[in-house]
């Protein structure tokens, strides 16, 4: 086990930077989830940590070791792939020994790390089959016992859980953190699922075009996101956004609705973006937002209305059940202290 | 639905008449080959004669033939180490091709010229490589002042087999390595990634992974290699004619000798069948001793 320190980071594939300078620290036995859009560089750079891509600038350090020019084999990580990477003409006992094997250990201490990692994974009826004979979750397992015989410093996972049908994700979400809780080994996890994210991690890193956005635990991110893109990305259904303008104390949105808000720290006729999440409004009587239902999707538990508003289309989630028609006139009224104002220019939260 | 499944579903007899075009064509142009060179191995027949059944008189005589019995042994000489040897380069090749590197298309299609241009035209450009007096080999080692007269290259047995070993290999390297090229292609990449995590050396990816998963292609690829060269006539016949003195005839160069030029198609016919079990065999080796692994079978989730 071990801390993970990834300072002033970048990647560049020849003339095309991806990754512009980031910081990171990940305590010994944390779980941090790299979070964010395709493309946003969060893989490559858990491949950086891995050592299977070079790193262009600054430095990565694990356990206090700096990590730069040390092949994949000496940096003591484990990787869990998309794909799972089991190597197909090996049985799951042998994909497990098989890192244990090339370091000669000892066939005694082989068969007990195998026999324990495949106790805790539920895999001790499959060790004689081969990776074609196993079901999509049970590879995922292999893979990850895999990386559990190693007993690794860090445990990297490459959005592993991408493969899966949606049923077995949530379970092997489930799987994957109850393992962490029981092994607290130090684990870099990506995906770009935020709800992966938000139920996973200890911390979360927010990437976008090859920078770090925010830094913070779930809630953190939910409560106080530092930017609309954070704002937007965490959160399902995405949170509200409403361009406007601040006056007295409201919001004037572009629609010429106004909505009061709370003591910003900006002013008066600076352009504004209000943000609401959907689970923040509720259905009002005449005050705040109004328009139109277009769609409403009730799913048992709660019901998403869908509005057209002058401002544009806001999402809606209340736990009432309603049976409105498309076209019923209706208000939308934010919980006031749950409305997040950001500076329309740079996007920052105010 | 169902009725496209009916509709679908032809009658014996319809599903009998629509492979008679294929039966036919096999029918006339392989078995019957087939099956006329087997009997006539079993005759007398001369060209112009039909001959009579004369048994195994053939195959008995030629048993005691010292010209046909090396020519077995050449024709194995020449099939073992060219096949050993394209193998190796083959692969070697192929895993050079399979490096990213700059006008990586251009050069390996490059690496397929042997494999297009035509065999005789190859063989009369090895035949001038290897000619006693006009040889660029020996003219370039002369020069270099490494030897002081041309190399004999064809004249002399030993060295003839390895000329003519060695034109082989030329040629078929391309094959080998386009086909076990296509073979490396197919392997994922984080294979090779979560073997170096797990800590594997270059030597031990190669070992643990790549030549693993390269054994099926490598399979198919080595019978039909071990067929070709077996069978190989070409190249020998425009190079050496079977010379000097007979001893450098493969099976099929000495089975055209007696049966065409020497006029006695019965012998030749009894040499070609001779080759059938070595053939059988090889096939059967390479075939069914290394393709299908368990690993390839199952694939159903429980």
């Amino acid at each position: 086990m071990a801390a993970v320190v990834i300072r002033d980071v970048e990647k560049a594939f020849g003339s095309l930077r991806v990754i512009h300078g980031i910081n990171v620290d990940i305590a010994d036995g944390e779980f941090v989830v790299l979070v964010g859009p395709s493309g946003c560089g969060k893989s490559t750079l858990l491949r950086m940590i891995a050592g299977l891509e070079q790193i262009t600038g600054g430095s990565i350090s694990i356990g206090g070791r700096v990590v730069n020019n040390l092949p994949p084999k000496d940096r003591d990580t484990a990787m869990v792939f998309q794909n799972y990477a089991l190597y197909p003409h090996m049985t799951v006992h042998d994909n497990m020994a098989f890192s244990l094997k090339l370091r000669h250990a000892d066939a005694k201490l082989i068969g007990e790390r195998v026999a324990k990692a495949a106790a805790i994974l539920n895999l001790e009826d499959y060790l004689q089959r081969y990776p074609r004979q196993l079901s999509g979750g049970q590879r995922q397992r292999v893979a990850m016992g895999r990386a559990i015989v190693r007993d690794p410093q860090v445990f990297l996972f490459d959005e592993p859980l991408s493969n899966l049908d949606a049923k077995l994700r949530v379970q092997m979400r489930t799987e994957i953190k109850a393992l962490h809780q029981r092994l607290k080994t130090t684990t870099v996890y990506v995906t770009h699922d935020q709800i992966e994210a938000m139920t996973m991690a200890d911390r979360i890193v927010v990437m976008h075009d090859g920078i770090v956005e925010q830094i913070g635990t779930p809630l953190e991110l939910y409560d106080h996101p530092a930017n609309t893109f954070v704002a937007g990305f965490i959160g399902s259904p995405a949170m509200n956004f409403l361009p406007g303008t601040l006056r007295n104390g409201a919001v004037e949105t572009a629609g010429g609705q106004a909505i009061r808000v709370a003591m910003p720290k900006a002013e008066d006729g600076q352009p504004v973006i209000l943000g609401v999440r959907p689970e923040h409004l509720k259905i009002g009587n005449g005050h705040g937002i109004k328009g139109q239902v277009s769609v409403l999707e009730p799913t048992g538990a709660e019901t998403q209305i869908f509005v057209d508003t002058p401002s544009g289309p806001v999402t809606a989630v209340v736990s009432e059940r309603h049976s409105f028609a498309p076209g019923t006139p209706i208000t939308l009224e934010p919980r006031p202290d749950c409305i997040h104002l950001f500076d329309a220019q740079s996007g920052r939260h105010l | 639905m169902s009725q496209a499944v009916a509709t679908g579903v032809l009658s014996p007899r319809r599903s009998l008449a629509d492979m008679i075009p294929a039966a036919a064509l096999l029918i006339v142009f392989l078995a019957y080959p087939l099956g006329l060179g087997v009997w006539l191995g079993f005759t007398d027949a001369r060209i112009g004669r039909p001959g009579i059944f004369t048994g195994l008189e053939n195959y008995i005589s030629l048993f005691e033939d010292d010209v046909f019995l090396l020519s077995v042994f050449n024709t194995i000489l020449y099939t073992s180490v060219a096949t050993v040897i394209k193998f190796g380069l083959g692969l070697w090749l192929a895993l050079l091709l399979n490096n990213s590197m700059p006008f990586k298309a251009f050069i390996r299609a490059i690496v397929l010229l042997p494999y297009i241009v035509p065999t005789v035209l190859s063989a009369i450009a090895f035949w001038w490589i290897y000619d006693a007096q006009f040889s660029i080999i020996s003219w370039a080692l002369v020069k270099m002042g490494i030897i002081d007269h041309y190399i004999d290259f064809l004249g002399e047995p030993n060295m003839a087999r390895g000329s003519l070993i060695a034109a082989n290999i030329w040629r078929g390297i391309p094959f080998v390595a386009i086909c076990l090229l296509a073979g490396l292609q197919t392997i994922s990449p984080s294979l090779y990634e979560a073997a170096a995590l797990d800590g594997a050396s270059a030597w031990q990816r190669f070992r643990h992974v790549t030549v693993p998963m390269l054994m099926p292609i490598l399979s198919v690829v080595l019978t039909f290699s071990v067929l070709f060269t077996f069978t190989d006539f070409q190249l020998v016949y425009a190079i050496t004619r079977g010379g000097p003195v007979n001893s450098t005839h493969l099976m099929a160069t000495l089975a055209f000798q007696r049966a065409i030029a020497g006029g006695r198609l019965g012998e030749g016919a009894a040499i070609s069948t001779a080759m059938i079990p070595f053939l059988i065999f090889a096939t059967v080796f390479s075939y069914y001793g290394l393709q299908r692994r368990k690993w390839q079978q199952g694939g159903h989730d429980d």
